[in-house]
């Protein structure tokens, strides 16, 4: 079944397909396509601690976006199902690099060595899976949107503030990538 | 309001991501290190079709079930800080995991399950920011 779709499904199918998500959430119900927004509502649900920022009316302004977070959820767990894209045909370039940071297996989804239960507690598995989180929640609470919000969204709109975010967004990922991963994936 | 079209349209987006590799963490990796054109192809065509979509919608004046007009409220500017400091700690995040917010929540669906415990550190980083807000340049 993998052979379903060809794997990857290319760039110029797979980039209109998400761009349309911007329109289609517009005409269902004037809704604004971002996902961060979810760790918001989502701490309003269950611990908003009387601080204002999850003050707000979390099912009425948000129902609507945990259902579409609900569904990606089961869009992927469907897909990975049906057509699993189990190995990822990587630039060379980048898979030599990686092999020099020390991983040795480039297959799945995300480094086995790291993104295990029992990694968790090395170094690399803490750095990447419980910083890199909390650095994904801090990050798009404070800059207001993540890639969805800002990066699609926001540049679509023509937003300058969606623009700096983005900068803001490729100096992070540039300084994880080059400085701060080798320190501890080596 | 009926939850079953945002729902489906999730489930879309869900498949699309795991399909095109966008939760990979080789491919984002891929991305840092501009060895590959995929995720800008992907990134660049969704903001091409969403902002074709949007101009659109405006030329052709559509409004909602309360007749206010279809669009996005303007994000305000400020002094940036917010969005260059804050981006570039969910930046970082995005290079550590792999994944930025959606990714995430799919990888949980798609045989990574340890995942989980990034959403919910990702969980206490924005209580944290709420908790910090008043105190933080915006």
């Amino acid at each position: 079944m993998s052979n379903l779709f060809p794997h990857p499904l290319p760039w110029y199918v797979a980039g209109p397909l998400i761009g349309l998500m911007v329109p289609a959430l517009l005409l269902l119900g004037n809704k604004p396509f971002g996902i961060s927004s979810n760790l918001r509502h989502l701490c309003a649900a269950v611990a908003p601690g009387r601080i204002e920022f999850f003050g707000h009316d979390w099912k009425r302004l948000g129902g609507w976006n945990l259902a579409f977070l609900v569904g990606i959820f089961a869009g992927a767990a469907l897909a990975w199902y049906v057509a699993p894209p189990t190995v990822v045909t990587l630039s060379s370039h980048t898979a030599t690099a990686l092999r020099q940071l020390g991983l040795q297996d480039l297959t799945g989804l995300a480094p086995r060595e790291v993104f295990a239960w029992s990694s968790l507690f090395t170094l690399k598995g803490f750095s990447s899976v419980v910083v890199g989180g909390f650095l994904v929640g801090f990050g798009t609470a404070y800059a207001g949107g993540c890639t969805s919000g800002h990066a699609i969204s926001g540049l679509a709109d023509l937003q300058p503030a969606s623009l700096l975010a983005v900068c803001g967004f490729f100096a992070g990922g540039l300084t994880g990538t080059f400085a701060v991963l080798p320190l501890f994936l080596r | 309001m009926t939850l079953l079209p945002y729902f489906l349209l999730g489930s879309v987006f869900g498949i699309v991501i795991v399909e095109a590799e966008v939760v990979s963490w080789f491919r984002v990796q891929e991305m840092f290190r501009f060895d590959a054109f995929h995720m800008y192809g992907i990134i660049g065509a969704a903001v091409l079709t969403a902002a074709m979509s949007i101009l659109t919608i405006k030329r052709l004046g559509l409004q909602g079930a309360d007749g206010a007009p279809l669009g996005f409220p303007p994000k305000m500017l400020g002094s940036g800080a917010r969005y260059v400091v804050g981006g570039a700690m969910f930046g970082l995040g995005w290079a550590l995991t792999g994944a930025c917010p959606g990714p995430l929540v799919a990888l949980v669906g798609a045989g990574v399950p340890v995942m989980l415990v990034a959403i919910l550190s990702a969980l206490v980083g924005t209580w944290t920011y709420g908790r910090l807000r008043h105190t933080l340049p915006h």
